[in-house]
């Protein structure tokens, strides 16, 4: 029997705006069998998306699609019609795609967002819909279905409304199944759950074709691996031939830059094992510390009894999924946030419980560095004005300061002019970098910074983040629900759940021997790149 | 549940409140006196004047008044025309009926004409787009008038579809809801177009998409609910903007109703009927306002609370 997809030498072309026309795919070429799991790899900008939405014919209204073959199921999809691809779509071809709160039709239940499939491919009679539907919602594991088929995608949680999402792409019985980054936005646990959910439709049958941006979170379900970049298949091979022996540099690049257990103590960006600087931890200076911290929100104990100390040139990490309090904890540190109970001393100063035009003269002790930098910019200054804010220079100083910073972080003055909207995800990261270590502080606060970044680029300011503190002494609070990041960089970790220190120590004790039931599960659900 | 709303009717309370006081002080500082227009003609000596502003308890001062207006106002007396010489609320009662027949009409009309427009055009090619909403703009900016009497002289003194004034019957009705329509149309279409184009940017459409569905349907059944939620809340303001566009387009189209009765009672000082004509205008918008605050709730469960 034929291959399920077969795609032969596809390009898709988007109109640009002022920098003509945008190439997002450049001619690749690749097949799905029937019953197998293909993932596509890749960065963002990579085309792997696009290649995705391609095979459903939703690539975008003004993309334009080319291809010596793009068949599905045995038919050539090059001449169809808008209604042959309505047929196929949700009947041949389901796609699930990430954070169901925003692919979930919000007005709408989850019910009713299934029963549509159903009611569109004429699949069963109008009579027994909500059985059906109940009976989809219980296939994806979704505990009392027909109470859940009533609820709307925002009373639910961001597990659950995905495997409604996956309910909604299975509804018609597709034989193809598409996913894009199907687990990307969901706690460790949440993810792993969801991958076994997808291993299990491909065990009953189903093709599926993930996409994603994780080597490690397809490694473990996925037969074969295309890797993408810059719209072109730089290599594919079996996931077991990738992951140990990988051809393509960029492929070798990018299992480097993975941080994990193994990449300890070394550079991510090299793919040459290259030691990080020494750190030079001074454990007999504190430069914070808390003691008791309490918070509630309402009814919810958001944090309880969360007590740490940080000495100079120390990364503490601090870990949990979301709710579990570590956001809130970086904020009372940050002095954003008064404790309900329990102190914070910045070094020998008092820093909660005092009015803010006494911490001021000291804030510039401690800076924060945040996930998005864009929004914690201001859209109309230049990277110039943004990094000299929180510095007392003026003229030339300043400015000569200001590039000697940039520098530091991989930038130069090429950059002082620029807009934030006119740099990379990256470079932002850098700028709010350089912006956070220009006072040159005590504690930098490090809320998820890596976590919207692409592996590769996540190396680069992940290995930044260790330069700085060995040569400043800098020490950095680095909060991440990223377990891996957090093996990568801690010296010691504090793992919190629900508003509790579960298990804190030094990293390698930790993670080695978990002490912790909670501490047990994360690093069990953690996707672990198996050579 | 309980507390919003009665937040909620507190802040009405507030609204009509500020409303009768704004009116009863406008009338008070503008010039000319009710007095020399109840004496108009007839005979005017200082015991005539007296009598009429003791009557009528003008000669009380200023504070004790507005006091007064506010506590028949709570009762629901709106006292007597100082004119028409009838209870203020027979005038009303009268010609309410008109007025409401024809902003309801106006109402629906504009509803079929926003809605239809934006997903006749919503995400088509740029030049359909480009030049419905240019003449939506034009029928916008253009007077209320204007279009009335455009209106007049093509359907009615040309074609002679529709009679030319008066309000015999049904179609008569017609046209002054249609011109009263058009700009308030015209404005939700902008709206409800640009909320239907961003809804069909989210990714829930792609996936709705995803499942098979055709343009119409993703478009009623997933955009237009998104795209109602800022359209819901202008047109309860313009709903109430229809009512003082009413009082024009009642003149040019001749027809009775509150129109007429309100410019009357400007022009002859007649300040009971005034007030009572901004208390309506008031009540109407309050109630407005608040079925565009539960329309929010009937459509966004997201907004509602458990």
């Amino acid at each position: 029997m034929a291959a399920l997809v077969t795609v032969n030498d596809l390009h898709v072309t988007f109109p640009g705006g002022g920098t003509g026309p945008v190439h997002a795919v450049r001619g690749i070429s690749f097949t799905v069998e029937r019953g197998e799991c293909v993932a596509i790899v890749g960065e963002s900008g990579s085309g792997k998306s696009v290649t995705a939405r391609s095979l459903v014919g939703l690539a975008g209204p003004f993309a334009e699609v080319r291809a010596a073959a793009l068949e599905v199921d045995g038919r050539d999809t090059g001449g169809y019609t808008d209604r042959d691809w309505r047929r196929l779509r949700g009947r041949v071809a389901g796609l699930v795609l990430q954070d169901a709160l925003v692919s979930l039709d919000p007005l709408n239940t989850v019910g009713q967002e299934i029963g549509e499939v159903l009611r569109t491919h004429r699949v069963g009679v109008a009579a027994t819909r909500d059985a059906q539907v109940t009976a989809l919602l219980d296939a994806v594991h979704v505990p009392e279905p027909a109470e859940r088929a009533r609820q709307y995608p925002h009373q639910l949680s961001g597990g659950l409304r995905q495997r409604a999402l996956i309910a909604s792409a299975i509804a018609a019985d597709p034989p193809l199944l598409i996913a894009d980054e199907p687990t990307t936005a969901l706690d460790v646990t949440v993810q792993a759950s969801l991958l076994r959910l997808l291993a299990e439709r491909r065990a009953a049958g189903s093709t599926l074709l993930l996409v994603s941006h994780d080597l490690a979170v397809v490694a473990g379900i996925a037969d074969r691996v295309l890797v993408m970049r810059d719209g072109l298949i730089v290599e594919q091979g079996p996931t077991q031939r990738i992951l140990t022996a990988p051809e393509h540099d960029y492929t070798r690049m990018l299992l480097a830059a993975v941080p994990t257990a193994a990449s300890r103590g070394h550079r991510l960006s090299s793919t040459t094992r290259s030691p990080l600087p020494a750190p030079a931890v001074d454990p007999s200076r504190t430069v914070l510390r808390a003691d008791g911290l309490h918070k509630h929100f309402g009814t919810r104990h958001a944090v309880n009894d969360v007590t740490f100390t940080l000495a100079r040139g120390e990364i503490l990490g601090v870990v949990g999924e979301s709710g579990s309090g570590k956001t809130t904890v970086a904020r009372i540190a940050l002095g954003l946030l008064e404790p309900d109970g329990g102190t914070v001393h910045l070094g020998q100063t008092r820093w909660t419980g005092v009015p803010e035009r006494r911490r001021r003269p000291d804030r510039r002790r401690l800076q924060v560095v945040s996930q998005d930098p864009l929004s914690s910019f201001d859209p109309r200054y230049t990277v110039e004005k943004l990094v000299a804010e929180p510095l007392d220079l003026r003229g030339a100083a300043r400015r000569d300061r200001v590039v000697e910073l940039l520098e530091r972080v991989g930038l130069g003055a090429a950059h002082l002019r620029r807009h934030p909207r006119e740099l990379s995800g990256g470079q932002r990261q850098r700028v709010a970098i350089a912006r956070a270590v220009g006072p040159r502080p005590d504690v930098l606060v490090c809320d998820e910074p890596v976590s919207a970044l692409d592996v590769s680029v996540q190396a680069q300011v992940l290995d930044l983040l260790a330069d700085l503190r060995a040569a400043d002494g800098t020490a950095l609070l680095f909060i991440s629900h990223d377990l891996g990041v957090i093996h990568h960089l801690a010296d010691r970790v504090l793992v919190m759940h629900d508003g509790r220190v579960v298990e804190q120590g030094p990293v390698e004790d930790v993670f080695a021997r978990p002490e912790h039931q909670y501490t047990a599960t994360l690093l069990a659900a953690l996707p672990v790149l198996t050579g | 549940m309980l507390k919003p709303i009665l937040r909620r009717l507190g802040s009405g309370a507030v609204v009509l409140w500020a409303a009768a006081s704004a009116a009863y002080l406008a009338l008070r500082l503008a010039p000319g006196d009710t007095v020399d227009t109840l004496v108009g003609d007839g005979p005017d000596t200082p015991q005539i004047r007296a009598q009429i502003a003791r009557d009528l308890g003008l000669d009380r001062p200023a504070v004790v008044q507005y006091v007064d207006y506010l506590w028949r106002l709570l009762h629901g007396d709106f006292g007597r025309s100082y004119v028409l010489q009838r209870p203020v609320v027979d005038i009303i009662g009268s010609q309410v009926w008109p007025t409401v027949k024809l902003t309801l009409l106006a109402t629906a009309f504009s509803a079929v004409i926003a809605v239809g427009l934006a997903i006749v055009t919503a995400g088509r090619a740029r030049w359909l787009r480009g030049l419905v909403s240019g003449i939506e703009l034009s029928i916008v900016s253009a007077p209320g008038f204007l279009i009335g009497i455009l209106l007049l002289s093509v359907f009615s003194f040309q074609l002679g579809w529709f009679p030319v004034s008066g309000d015999r019957d049904a179609s008569a009705l017609v046209l002054p809801a249609v011109a009263l329509a058009l700009p308030i149309g015209g404005l939700l279409s902008q709206v409800i177009r640009e909320g239907l184009e961003r809804a069909l940017d989210e990714p829930f459409a792609v996936t709705a998409r995803a499942r098979g569905l055709t343009r119409s349907a993703l478009l009623w059944r997933h955009a237009l609910r998104h795209a109602l939620l800022p359209a819901v809340t202008l047109a309860g303001t313009l709903i109430g903007f229809l009512l003082s566009a009413a009082v024009i387009v009642e003149r040019v189209f001749g027809r009775p109703g509150l129109g007429e009765v309100a410019t009357e009672a400007v022009n002859n000082k007649d300040i009971p009927v005034v007030l009572a004509v901004v208390m309506l205008a008031a009540a109407i918008y309050v109630v407005l306002s608040t079925l565009a605050d539960l329309a929010y709730l009937l459509i966004d469960p997201r907004l509602r609370k458990g």
